[in-house]
């Protein structure tokens, strides 16, 4: 099995960075699915064989966990060993997560139906691990079973098989790219053609000694870019032969030159760049056509596979036509599911006409007249990218819809994807200007370069900052002459070309319509340019463009990043600067500024960084230049959301020079250097660096700036991280920092508050801090945000809240401003982080309270409330709500209330769990609870009593304690003492009566104690 | 003879290097060099010559930093020929590639100024500005008057540079123009030579001797 999915599956290459991974492609989706088919059955349909157990068993990475399974196997902790068993005594299914070893085909079989829905994922892992072993389980073959278990896997791997390469399939591929070369302009290839044009019956054009090696045809494919290829398609896959110049008339000329590839297109792909780039573009396209049309239609095609599609043959993507392909030849009669990602696109309109459609749409918004568009028309060379470009030009929303599949996230909010288009409505009301800029595009289209340079200069006299301007230059079709003339030699028509498009790129429409002009890729090629001004430009201009997501994408994929990357490498540390190092120091800021602007997408910020960025970014952090500093520490600022940057930021030595030019006086600088150390300071290395360096100071100082309110955001963000150490707090009391910080919690937008509200709630930790905060008169305005919406906020605020209710005299004051009410009233907030925030701060709020059993009786519905939250599924709103219970438990006649609401077996239902800090916090409930008497029996009839003596054997010590604790109140019943017993709590208790631990010491012993009566009793009763 | 002659070419070499700017005496001596070696088979024709002609001049222009245009080869022409000869001396083709090569920004206006007066006045009127821009626009069939355009164009650009607005080009209004936007420097035409000749030139002018 595993030799033949190797040839069918389409693993990825090496190139694209892992190895031995599965491509996401439809054909190997289809292929998936009938594995999991088959293995699904075979449990079923052949008990006997597939009985038989490995030599070796299968081991992957299993997404499954111990819940997962039922009451065939063996749970303890995370692992599961199957009941069933080798002849040996081995179980056949061993998970010890993440991995799990499978020993035989039923308990294979059985695992996929317990995976239910993520049973494709499992069989993915099951093949990758079984590639990296290069072996399935063929090796079993002896025995008859063994004999007759591998013929059914033959079987399979001949039904598999059948979707490799066969002559129909060769033909149709030819056929789909003879489609693509007679398309003019746009052509992706020159020429394909077959050696012979004779078919033998059974579809091959081979001679047939050579078909006896599974060779199906011969092709000459004409790349543009390339020499003619020679290509031989065989059942095995395609691969290039010597061809016939080179070998006269041998043998030889089918030797085989290449490597193989599963279809013609990748081996296109791989030969072609040209192909490869075009391919892709024309692959996308049409495709959402061809898959819709597929869906309805599923098996019923079997029979006649090419009937309903052939109009559409020619332009049909290989995507879908393998889709089809698989459809036919597997023999399973599931429906076909196309992804939904071209789904998506949602392009409804009937085929011809999205094919008819596609040169107005290139010539981008539309109306613009048919001049503009024969101007198109004649600049041949861009065709190709227009024709990417006009499906998002035209059909915007699906477009963006599409794009949050297909592209990486961001971490800042992409700009406005649809804008309406602007445009006067007639002639009569268009400006001046749009008459005079007409004439010297016209000049610059007409002239040479004299001319051309001269009209530049004269264009760039205009108010370029202008709307009407800017859509002037694009409603005459400046835009593409500006853009052509980035492809030209001349150095001065490229400089005066971008220093115009750098300025009208401040537009967001003109950016989108650059990018679609392709303006970017060209603009990227200039980077390698050897004059410093001209590559200066360029950066400035991508820095403007790639203000969006599909130009941030397009820089990086025509490699972008590492040009602009090696644009930094200057020596800027001198303060006096020679004319030539002054160019390169502005290149240098072009080049920070465009990389800032790309680094808002994560996979830029990976690229940068791989590009060696980082180590230049750290050098030019130093230099004196303020103008180069703020597209640097941008850069930084906007990288430091990845771990990898906040690393380097702090063993690059970065830390101190962020601290240095937090003191320089620029609020844009000091703004972006605040906002560095905030998301830097999220590491512990970095906090204390930020005091070494004295940078606790101007922090402080910083917000004494109110004005600024992005300043003012990002200094108390770096506040409020740097004051998670504790010495980082110390040195705020010092500076007295509370007090400003209590005074911004009134009329400050909520940026700013969230940043204040964490940094008190951080520092209200310290009791000293806390009483500092109640006297500066901040726990008013601090309970008022309680009645916010913005989670971050309310995470925030009830923190804070929660560690201000820990000093006796704030609660006094939080109840009665009523704070216990909001607090509570937040446990119905949608956001997990809030409710569990919220139920956190409520149990210091219960403790500290006089009379907390009459408070919390008060609540209409409040106890019902807490106790609902036991089904959720975040274990932190668990741990939360348990800790709640503990404290409400703690007042009889609130305990009879909640127990009324069934508390004990939502707790018991809960036992299960591996997570240390829920199982603390659970045991503490769970003994909470047995305060009242009946309670103890119930745990022990809802099955919660073994469980817990599992979590004696966690390494945590608190789970110990909670779990001792539960276990001594439990233990006051006998039969919860039996089963205690049974479950072998007598020698981990025995062990922990050695602790020093008072409270877990004592604790233990009682229990132990418990179960030495009854058993004493036990012995009395009956002996007498 | 050689000796002789390398004596008197070392000695000119140190007379002139001291005048021009950008070049140090190794550098003048192998351009001396390179004149003579142009000068050649003038020279030994017998005849009395004074330097370069126009056409010998000309066709280095040509060939070497593959100029193109008439009349802005000629206007190169006059810019070296210092003392209107008509013909490009030693001291002058020394001191002409000095500025063509290697000028700073304000040597090159001055040059470029030179280039584009035509006849010598001082100004670049708008007859000057129209012959040299005449060709630098597609003509197009459909149009009335040819000339529009180039006339629109000369119209645009007086706009643009003539900051005293005489309606001609002064030297300070060239000047300033060039000083606001660099590109401005060849304005009318390409009479500088481009970052890749001038390396290759350099490259063969100024090779060690000894290797040849």
């Amino acid at each position: 099995m595993g030799a033949s999915l190797t040839r069918a599956a389409q693993w990825t290459t090496a190139s694209s960075g892992s190895t031995g991974k599965l491509e996401i492609t439809p054909i190997n989706e289809s292929l998936l699915k009938d594995i999991l088919h088959f293995v699904e059955q075979f449990g079923l349909r052949h008990p006997q064989e597939a009985a038989h157990v490995f030599e070796e068993p299968l081991q992957w990475t299993c997404t499954l966990v111990a819940s997962d399974f039922n009451t065939d196997y063996d749970i303890s902790h995370a692992d599961v060993r199957s009941q069933e068993n080798d002849g040996k005594g081995h179980p056949l299914l061993r998970l010890s997560p993440p991995t799990v070893a499978v020993g035989s085909f039923s308990q294979l079989s059985k695992l996929v139906q317990l995976a239910g829905d993520r049973g494709l994922t499992e069989v993915v892992a099951c093949l990758e691990g079984m590639k990296l072993k290069a072996e399935g389980p063929e090796q079993a073959q002896d025995s008859e079973v063994k004999v007759q278990l591998f013929l059914l896997l033959q079987q399979l791997d001949n039904q598999l098989i059948k979707v490799g390469v066969r002559p129909w399939a060769v033909k149709n591929e030819v056929e789909l790219l003879k489609g693509f070369c007679s398309e003019g302009n746009k052509r992706v290839l020159k020429s394909v053609r077959y050696t012979s044009d004779y078919e033998f019956s059974n579809g091959c054009r081979s001679p047939p000694w050579r078909q006896v090696h599974g060779e199906i045809c011969y092709l000459v494919v004409e790349p543009c870019d390339k020499d003619p290829l020679h290509v031989t398609c065989s059942k095995a896959g395609v691969f290039l032969n010597q061809g016939l110049k080179q070998a006269a008339e041998t043998e030889d000329i089918y030797t085989k030159t290449s490597d193989t590839y599963a279809d013609l297109s990748m081996l296109l792909k791989s030969r072609s760049p040209h192909f490869a780039e075009n391919f892709n573009i024309q692959e996308r396209l049409p495709s959402t056509q061809k898959v819709q049309h597929v869906e309805p239609v599923g098996a019923e095609e079997q029979g006649q596979p090419q009937r309903s599609c052939k109009h559409q043959e020619k332009n049909a993507p290989k995507m879908a036509r393998r889709q089809e392909h698989a459809v036919n030849t597997t023999s399973s009669k599931k429906k076909l599911e196309p992804s939904l990602k071209w789904k998506n696109l949602g392009l409804t309109a009937p085929f011809d006409e999205a094919e008819q459609k596609k040169p107005s749409k290139g010539s981008g918004k539309g109306r613009a007249g048919e001049t503009q568009e024969k101007m198109l028309r004649s600049e041949s060379k861009r065709k190709a990218n227009f024709s990417l470009a006009s499906l998002p030009a035209h059909q915007s929303s699906q477009r963006s819809k599409t794009e949050e599949l297909f592209s990486e996230s961001s971490s800042e909010s992409e700009e406005d994807e649809e804008q309406p288009d602007r445009r006067p409505k007639s002639n009569m009301d268009l400006p001046s200007e749009y008459w005079q800029i007409q004439k010297l595009v016209k000049y610059l289209k007409r002239g040479d370069q004299t001319a051309t340079v001269i009209a530049l200069c004269c264009m760039m006299d205009f108010n370029l900052a202008q709307e009407t301007c800017q859509m002037a230059i694009r409603d005459v079709g400046g835009l593409e002459v500006l853009i052509n003339l980035l492809d030209t030699e001349e150095i001065r028509c490229q400089i005066g070309s971008l220093k115009i498009l750098r300025k009208i790129s401040q537009n967001s429409q003109i950016r989108r319509a650059i990018a679609d002009l392709g303006g970017l890729q060209t603009m990227v090629k200039i980077l390698d340019s050897p004059v410093v001004e001209l590559k200066a430009l360029a950066a400035e201009t991508i820095a403007n463009v790639a203000r969006f997501r599909r130009a941030r994408r397009t820089v990086r994929q025509y490699g972008g990043i590492k040009r602009l990357v090696e644009l930094l490498d200057c020596a800027p540390d001198a303060a006096t600067l020679s004319e030539e190092q002054e160019k390169e120091v502005e290149a240098a800021r072009c080049g920070a500024l465009a990389l800032w602007s790309c680094s808002k997408s994560t996979r830029n910020k990976e690229a940068i960084r791989q590009a060696g960025g980082v180590p230049l970014l750290a050098r030019l952090l130093k230099s004196p230049h303020e103008n180069l500093l703020i597209p640097v520490v941008g850069t930084l600022q906007e990288c430091a959301s990845e771990g990898s940057y906040r690393v380097a930021i702090h063993s690059e030595g970065m830390v101190k020079d962020l601290v240095t030019n937090l003191n320089r006086d620029n609020e844009e600088l000091q703004m972006h250097c605040a906002s560095a150390i905030f998301k830097c300071a999220e590491e512990k290395q970095t906090r204390d660096l930020v005091r070494q360096y004295q940078g606790l100071k101007p922090l402080v100082s910083l917000l004494s700036k109110a004005d600024n309110k992005q300043l003012l955001a990002a200094t108390t963000g770096a506040i409020w991280k740097c004051s998670i150490s504790i010495e980082n707090v110390a040195k705020f009391q010092e500076y007295q920092t509370l007090d400003i910080l209590v005074g911004l919690l009134t009329d400050q937008p909520e940026e700013v508050l969230v940043n204040v509200v964490g940094a008190l709630g951080e520092c209200a930790q310290g009791a000293a801090n806390r009483v500092t905060i109640r006297k500066s008169g901040g726990i008013q305005p601090l309970v008022n945000l309680l009645t916010g919406t913005n989670q971050a906020l309310l995470v925030n605020v009830t923190r804070a809240v929660g560690a201000c209710a820990a000093d006796l005299d704030t609660m006094a004051i939080i109840d009665k401003l009523d704070g216990v009410r909001l607090l509570w009233s937040l446990l119905k907030n949608p956001g997990v982080e809030v409710q569990a925030s919220a139920a956190w701060a409520i149990c210091p709020c219960i403790q500290n309270t006089k009379y907390a059993g009459e408070m919390v009786r008060s609540f209409v519905g409040g106890m019902e409330l807490i106790v609902n939250l036991l089904k959720s599924t975040n274990k932190e709103v668990l741990a939360s709500a348990c800790a709640a219970i503990t404290k409400i438990a703690i007042d009889k006649e609130n305990l009879a209330v909640i127990t009324d609401y069934g508390v004990v077996p939502m707790l018991a239902n809960l036992t299960n769990t591996t997570d240390d800090r829920l199982r603390r916090h659970l045991a503490e409930a769970i003994a909470g609870c047995c305060m009242w008497v009946s309670n103890i029996e119930s745990f022990g009839e809802v099955r919660a009593v073994a469980p817990l003596v599992r979590y004696l054997k966690s390494q945590d010590r608190a789970v110990h304690r909670a779990t001792a604790e539960a276990l001594f109140q439990l233990s006051k019943s006998p039969n919860n003492c039996i089963t205690m017993h049974e479950s072998g709590v007598v020698k981990p208790l025995l062990v922990m009566i050695g602790s020093t631990d008072d409270v877990l010491q004592e604790a233990a012993a009682g229990c132990l104690g418990n179960i030495r009566r009854l058993f004493l009793a036990y012995d009395k009763a009956r002996y007498g | 003879m050689s000796s002789l002659n390398r004596k008197l070419i070392q000695n000119l070499a140190e007379t002139i290097s001291k005048q021009v700017k950008h070049f140090n005496k190794t550098e003048v001596e192998c351009l001396i060099r390179l004149f003579n070696g142009l000068m050649g088979d003038v020279a030994a024709s017998g005849r009395a010559v004074h330097g370069l002609d126009r056409g010998r001049f000309r066709s280095i222009l040509h060939n070497t930093f593959g100029m193109t245009d008439d009349m802005l080869m000629d206007g190169v022409f006059r810019a070296f020929d210092k003392d209107n000869d008509s013909f490009v001396s030693v001291r002058e083709w020394t001191e002409g590639l000095s500025v063509f090569l290697r000028g700073t920004l304000a040597e090159k206006i001055k040059y470029c100024f030179d280039v584009y007066d035509l006849n010598g006045d001082g100004f670049i009127s708008r007859e000057e500005m129209f012959h040299m821009l005449k060709n630098s626009l597609i003509r197009q069939l459909t149009e009335e008057d040819p000339d529009e355009g180039i006339k629109d164009l000369v119209e645009i650009t007086v706009k643009k540079m003539d900051h005293d607005h005489d309606g001609r080009l002064s030297f300070i209004d060239f000047e300033k123009a060039v000083k606001e936007e660099n590109l401005l420097l060849e304005a009318f035409g390409t009479c500088l030579p481009d970052a890749k000749s001038i390396l290759v030139f350099e490259q063969q002018a100024f090779q060690d001797p000894s290797e040849r």
